[in-house]
């Protein structure tokens, strides 16, 4: 190598100490932030053994917590869906005025915090609220009840869907759309046959997004929960209980099912994008 | 008159929209604007009374203050991170990329019971600590801690796509002009990077101001020296103080919604930036 090309090579790249710092430094950053936690909360649920792990999960409490957390989950992600789908077609497709509007509104519940998120529907719905008499003399219970979780969750999970099919459906334009219409396909026909098979990937992708929130959601849930065991507890709220009564072992065995979930949703979540890069087919818009 | 909406051959706008707006008024404006509504009552003095009392100063100070701390921590760390996983090659890379997402995907509860669980003094990091004196469960820094883990893939994932459209020619047409390495690194590639470094700041930041169950479990929760705005709301809840917590809430919200839009000032001057 000529004095001249290793001068260049010095240039554009780092030594080999400095490489080999910088990615020690990192590893051990992620190691130490991501890694020991992960493998902490396994540890700990399993600390005491299989036996007293099994029977913190096949408590009655814990059973109607993972009912209520995959009820939460089973009306939240499909409506945002239908929502997401709505909004993106609207704004990808079309031109009108006050679309930038639009467009900050639906990231708001984003720029919420969850305990506010809760807070609102209190507001709105609790027994001082402005609806609270109105419910009252009809005996409906929203909050601290079911209805109650399920509006929080759908709150704090409302824009993951839209987020995601919006700059991809931009991005993708709408030309096929028109083509399809242009040779007599009704509005219904062009959904499911031309844009659906497009996005396929993004709406998957924000859809695993939007599940993982919606089945880990605490704080907002919290709100507005009231924390009935057995009735009005989703997992995170029960992990929460157990472990402020000490019982350490059943709340990291309920925890450890959702890291279980947590890992899972990675592992969707990469093998979405190694699928949508092998098909070619775009899985994100510009941004 | 001006046409609200450009001619289109592509039908199902009206019930799109139409639906759009509705599910958004619903769900997201009619139930925030009580927020607005409820403190609208309060009246000026109300608000500004409970704005200004010690304990809310207080919460606000040590959720700004530990918030700042935790995305300052990610900007730096975040940095090195998408350094690493876009310049160089190792094992398992890939897998390591994929796992920077994990706190996205965690739950908060969980991610707090076992920071709380591993930074108390007798917990496998917290030992460490508390043979040098220092706690960090159930002090202000535990709280940085707990947001430094959630906050961790802002400032990774803005940066990473940026740090890879640096484009080499570039570097290499400094390197040839005699520039070192790090001139290079501090004249070229930083400035490149530097607005979407911020942005990342500016997201990690937002979203540890609001975050609350990552933290009330390794927070100890003192009154003014580790309790965040957030768990002040929660408290005032459950002592039925509705006007309080909402003032606390809305309070949060106007700093959330200047910082949004800082984040979207930061977003239009990067791509003008990168446009230029």
């Amino acid at each position: 190598m000529s004095a001249q090309a290793l001068q260049r090579k010095i240039a554009t790249h780092e030594s080999r100490g400095v490489t080999l710092a910088l990615i020690l430094l990192a590893l051990t950053y992620l190691i130490l932030f991501l890694g020991v936690p992960l493998y902490a909360v396994f540890y700990q649920a399993f600390s005491k053994g299989w036996a007293l792990y099994w029977e913190a999960l096949k408590e009655p409490d814990a059973l109607s917590a993972v009912k209520l957390t995959v009820i939460a989950a089973a009306i939240s992600v499909p409506a945002n869906v239908v929502f997401g789908v709505a909004a993106a077609w609207a704004i990808a497709k079309f031109e009108f005025k006050g679309k930038s509007l639009l467009i900050t509104l639906i990231d708001l519940p984003f720029a919420v915090s969850p305990v506010v998120s809760g807070l609102i529907y209190v507001l709105l719905f609790g027994a001082q609220g402005w609806f609270g008499p109105w419910l009252q003399a009809h005996d409906i219970k929203l909050i601290f009840a079911v209805p109650g979780i399920v509006l929080a969750t759908i709150f704090v999970t409302f824009p993951f869907i839209a987020r995601e099919l919006i700059p991809l459906m931009q991005a993708q334009g709408k030309e096929e759309e028109e083509a399809a219409v242009s040779l007599g396909a009704s509005g219904w026909q062009t959904f499911w046959r031309v844009t659906l098979p497009n996005i396929k990937w993004g709406l998957l992708y924000g859809v695993i997004l939007c599940n993982a929130r919606a089945m880990g959601e605490f704080g907002a849930v919290s709100v507005v929960s009231g924390h009935i065991r057995g009735l009005t507890n989703t997992m995170p709220l029960h992990v929460e209980i157990l472990y402020n009564e000490y019982n350490f072992v059943a709340a990291f065995a309920v925890a450890s099912l959702l890291a279980l979930l947590a890992l899972v949703t990675l592992g969707v979540k990469s093998l979405i994008e190694w699928q949508a890069r092998r098909s070619g087919e775009p899985l994100h818009g510009t941004h | 008159m001006a046409q609200f909406k450009a001619h289109s051959v592509l039908p199902g706008f009206n019930l799109a929209l139409g639906y759009t707006l509705l599910y958004l008024s619903l769900i997201v404006l009619v139930p925030l604007s009580a927020l607005f509504f409820k403190t609208a009552a309060l009246g000026w003095a109300g608000f500004y009374d409970i704005a200004s009392s010690d304990r809310v100063l207080a919460a606000l100070r040590v959720t700004f203050v530990t918030s700042f701390a935790a995305a300052v921590t990610n900007a730096v760390f975040g940095l090195v991170v998408a350094w690493v996983l876009v310049r160089y090659r190792f094992p398992g890379k890939k897998l390591v990329d994929a796992f920077v997402d994990l706190p996205f995907a965690l739950p908060t509860a969980v991610a707090g019971i076992t920071l709380a669980t591993l930074y108390a003094p007798n917990g496998w990091l917290g030992q460490y600590f508390a043979a040098h004196d220092i706690k960090v469960a159930y002090t202000p820094l535990g709280i940085v801690v707990a947001l430094t883990f959630i906050g961790l893939p802002f400032v990774v994932r803005t940066v990473q796509p940026v740090l890879a459209d640096v484009e080499a020619e570039v570097e290499e047409a400094a390197a040839s002009l005699g520039a070192g390495r790090w001139d290079v690194f501090r004249r070229i590639i930083f400035p490149a990077i530097y607005p979407a470094l911020l942005t990342g700041f500016a997201l990690a930041f937002a979203r540890a101001i609001g975050e609350y169950g990552s933290v009330i479990f390794i927070a100890g929760n003192m009154p003014y020296i580790s309790e965040i705005a957030p768990l002040l709301i929660v408290a005032k809840l459950e002592q039925y103080d509705y006007a309080g917590a909402t003032a606390i809430a809305v309070l949060m919200l106007l700093i959330s919604f200047a910082l949004l839009l800082g984040i979207n000032a930061l977003q239009w001057w990067s791509s003008r930036k990168g446009a230029r």
